[in-house]
């Protein structure tokens, strides 16, 4: 039995894991249904009207699609220009979904990337991205600082020749804490944010402020700090020349001293690890 | 005048031919690249009352390259091309009616038109490739001709690709003016004037008898020389002894057609086969504005644009055969029409060049091997670490690189230096860009700078640059077609810096040292840029020799200076591409970031506040 010393019990991990499942089912369903000309309004629609339809009533985030070369953000300069766009759907063009539905109290974050039909870029980044999921499991066992640990994210994006493309998100984030949301009968978002969930992440950061940690984790001195349990939705986001890639999901953080269960990813049966291990069967 | 006759009594006129061997050039026999066509076949074709002379080398199987010279050409302007195309394809060539050795239409007067050349053109295409289409090459006349060939109906499965150079389509042409004087739009009318002034040989060519006099006289005597001179067409025997007779006779190419199309263009000129247009940018005959319509016209269009004067066929014949090659290759093969791989800016340029790049392993290299990459250019990466050279032509591979390699070298190693040319001569070709951008960085005070750290620093930063330029640039030089040298200096090459005395000095000499060649260069075609960054976002403040320090507290500058460039956070892409748009322009100092911009305006505005600037200690 895992430690439950990060405050969640094995039920409630189950409850997470579900609605991980739950957003990846969503994604792989909206992906499989995308063809040219959609647009990125109505791959987001799509999204959410989906989860909705399984029960979905609030979110952390509301589903964002980006197409193109919007997947690496180019051009990107206010955080304005996340939300869905016109932007239509082409052969070729890479595309990431990533939305945030909360179902019954459990929050999750999750990014799909994908392409439609055959593109060469796509595949080496989405390769590459195993890298970065094993080197950040690897770096929050060895308790290391976030800060340091983002720094070397950082670091093999660019010798592997990619941009770090998480910095565009809002204080440049790589991960954020999530935490579970008490089921309300209103839950409107602010600029495309639920508001339990911005209430939660603020609470966590004033502790954090007084704690010394923080709920962002950044390349900034606020996330000068060992990796704090929770739940930690992560993601990497390599950007290379107009064609980006990402996944998100949620890793635990415990504060066990088995380097074993002080960190493990919440579930390893998603699309994009399902890949990696047909690519290092075919090989 | 010695001219070859042919075998059977043809009627010439115009010529008082005496038998003589050889090919009938009268310029250097035997000679590589002269114009003599060796082991070409002759055999005569006559059409509509003219004999026209045909030279045929290579395979006779392979694909059929035709190739159509201009005015006042033969089709010995050629030679050089068709040397290089004899080994993949069948190449044709033939004198134009009245040109060389073919005869002369009789009377002069209404034997050159349009209509007359496209029969020339079916008679030459049948004699030689009676069952497949063949692919045109046109260059200035010939190019206007094939314009006539690939958008007239009865020519429709004899062509199966055209390249154009330097010679629009008289049609277009009248179109394009007619649209331009409908609305004089200030722009509109510049081009017109424009192009005007640049057209004055053709009024010139209207003028009855005084052409035919002076072109037989003083001219034609003195023109190989003026090619010499303002065309920078190398004195190698070309053009040939005929040259007086082709001019005297190509008037009348003028004359029979120019203001009948320009007067009723035809308005069904569309191209029926794809069309790949190459534009020499320094061409003084013609305004490359001339074909800002022309995908209108040619719906299947691949631009490429060539720095170099207008007798392209004679100064920039590798470039020329590997597009016609490569056009040819692709219009041959059997996949439908596909979009070109390479979609990058500036594709029109860099397609198929070949690019070597130093210090291709990170930073600026990477981006600007990348940058080259996807506007299809061929790609040397050049790095001390093999991995991160490996990493970086295959990732340019994937964006659109037709070829990539990776070589491993320390450039201040002079004599692995030395290996890698010789080996990029051997396998890959001659560089047409070379990226001198190798460099290290070093800051600390001027009494904290070992002798060593002064050696390692110059030997990276200025003698890679020296050996690259050495080495790679004669190369360049010796072929003789042109070429860019892009070397990576600094801002810290004009602004002085208390923090960085070594660096300083080193990218000083970089800059200078890029003027200077670039002065030396100039009369050979190859232009040379210093490119100056400023602070961008790269690992050499991670890999930086902070002199004076000991190992912890290096580690923590590096690692703070590092962050204020992320803060800074100056993509190197933005870099590369202000590399290929300087190599586009031939720009020599370019300053990249706005601080590099500034610094280098107060450079020459007010030195004092960059020396107030130089005293400043940054905060680390």
């Amino acid at each position: 039995m895992r430690s439950v010393t990060n405050g969640y019990s094995s039920a409630d991990l189950r409850g997470f894991r579900e609605v991980q499942q739950l957003g990846f089912a969503c994604a792989e369903s909206v992906a499989a249904r995308l063809k040219p000309g959609v647009t990125e309004r109505e791959a987001a629609r799509m999204q959410r009207e989906w989860l909705r339809e399984r029960g979905v009533r609030d979110w952390f985030h509301l589903p964002f699609a980006w197409f193109g070369d919007r997947t690496a953000f180019t051009g990107f300069k206010i955080p304005l220009q996340f939300f869905p766009t016109g932007r239509k759907l082409e052969p070729g063009m890479p595309f990431v979904l990533d939305m945030a539905p909360i179902h019954r109290g459990f929050t999750s974050d999750i990014g799909y990337s994908g392409c439609l039909g055959p593109n060469p870029v796509h595949d080496r980044l989405m390769s590459d991205l195993r890298g970065h999921r094993e080197l950040i499991l690897r770096e929050v066992r060895e308790r290391r600082s976030l800060r340091e640990i983002y720094e070397n994210v950082e670091r093999l994006m660019i010798s592997q020749g990619y941009a770090n493309r998480h910095r565009a998100y809002p204080f440049g984030v790589i991960a954020h804490k999530v935490d579970r949301v008490s089921d309300r009968r209103w839950s409107p978002t602010l600029f495309g944010f639920g508001t339990n969930s911005l209430r939660g992440l603020a609470k966590d950061a004033l502790h954090g402020h007084r704690d010394g940690w923080s709920p962002l984790w950044s390349p900034y001195r606020f996330s000068d700090h060992p990796p704090q349990p929770g739940l930690w939705a992560v993601e990497p986001h390599l950007g290379f020349r107009g064609t980006g890639a990402k996944f998100e999901e949620i890793l635990v953080v415990t504060d066990s001293r088995d380097p074993e269960e002080s960190a493990f990813w919440l579930d390893d049966d998603l699309p994009h690890v399902r890949r990696w291990q047909e690519e290092a069967r075919s090989v | 005048m010695k001219r070859n006759r042919k075998p059977s009594a043809g009627d010439r006129s115009g010529s008082s031919g005496t038998d003589h061997g050889g090919n009938g050039s009268d310029g250097a026999h035997g000679t590589g690249d002269g114009t003599v066509l060796e082991g070409a076949r002759e055999r005569w074709v006559s059409t509509g009352g003219v004999e026209l002379c045909v030279a045929e080398l290579g395979d006779p199987e392979r694909p059929t390259v035709l190739l159509v010279h201009g005015y006042p050409d033969s089709k010995e302007v050629w030679s050089k091309v068709a040397r290089r195309l004899q080994d993949r394809f069948h190449v044709v060539l033939y004198d134009v009616r009245g040109c060389g050795r073919s005869t002369a239409p009789k009377p002069l007067r209404g034997g050159f038109t349009l209509e007359k050349l496209t029969d020339d053109f079916l008679a030459v295409a049948e004699a030689v490739s009676p069952d497949e289409p063949v692919h045109l090459v046109g260059h200035d006349w010939g190019s206007v001709q094939g314009w006539e060939f690939a958008t007239v109906r009865r020519t429709e499965g004899r062509i199966a690709s055209f390249t154009s150079m330097s010679g629009p389509s008289l049609d277009h042409l009248g179109h394009w003016i007619k649209r331009r004087t409908r609305r004089p739009t200030p722009r509109a009318a510049g081009q017109l004037l424009g192009q005007g002034a640049k057209s004055w040989y053709v009024y010139a060519l209207h003028t009855p008898v005084l052409p035919e006099l002076a072109w037989k006289g003083p001219l034609g005597k003195r023109w190989p020389r003026v090619l010499e001179l303002t065309e920078r067409v190398p004195g190698d025997g070309y053009p040939t002894g005929s040259l007086p007779t082709d001019a005297a006779h190509g008037a009348w190419l003028y004359r029979d057609n120019i203001r009948a199309r320009m007067r009723r263009p035809r308005t069904d000129c569309y191209a029926h086969v794809p069309v790949q247009l190459i534009t020499p940018t320094g061409d003084i005959f013609l305004s490359e504005r001339l074909y800002d319509d022309l995908e209108m016209w040619a719906p299947r269009l691949t631009r490429r644009t060539l720095p170099a004067k207008h007798w392209v066929p004679r100064t920039r014949p590798d470039q020329l055969a590997a597009w016609i090659g490569e056009f040819a290759a692709k219009s041959d093969s059997d996949v439908p029409a596909r979009e070109p791989m390479a979609r990058g800016a500036h594709a029109d340029r860099f397609a198929g060049q070949l690019v070597l790049v130093t210090g291709a392993g990170s930073g600026i290299g990477r981006a600007t091997a990348f940058s080259f990459a996807e506007a299809g250019a061929r790609v040397v990466a050049v790095d001390r670490d093999a991995e991160s050279a490996a990493r970086t032509a295959d990732m340019a591979r994937l964006v659109g690189a037709p070829e990539a390699w990776a070589e491993t070298v320390d450039v201040a190693d002079e004599q692995a230096m030395e290996k890698l040319a010789e080996k990029v001569a051997a396998e890959y070709g001659t560089v047409d860009v070379l990226v001198n951008n190798a460099g290290v960085g070093i800051s600390g005070s001027f009494f904290d700078t070992s002798t060593e750290d002064w050696r390692r620093t110059l030997d990276v930063n200025l003698w890679g640059v020296i050996h690259g330029c050495r080495l790679f640039g004669k190369q360049m030089a010796e072929r003789g077609q042109g070429g860019h040298i892009v070397n990576t200096a600094s801002a810290s090459a004009y602004q002085p810096s208390k923090m960085l005395p070594a660096y300083s000095t080193s990218k000083a000499a970089v800059l200078m040292l890029s003027e200077c060649l670039r002065a030396e260069l100039a009369g050979q075609g190859i232009g040379v840029t210093a490119v100056c960054p400023g602070f961008v976002n790269t690992d050499i403040a991670r890999n930086a020799t902070f002199a004076g320090t000991d190992e912890h507290e290096q580690k923590r500058l590096r690692r703070k200076s590092s962050r204020l460039y992320g803060i800074r956070n100056y993509p190197p892409e933005k870099v590369a591409e202000a590399i290929l748009r300087a190599v586009v322009r031939n720009q020599a100092v370019v300053p990249v970031t706005p601080e590099a911009r500034g610094a280098r305006l107060m450079s020459r505005f007010t030195p004092h506040t960059l020396r107030a600037v130089a005293r400043i200690q940054p905060p680390l």
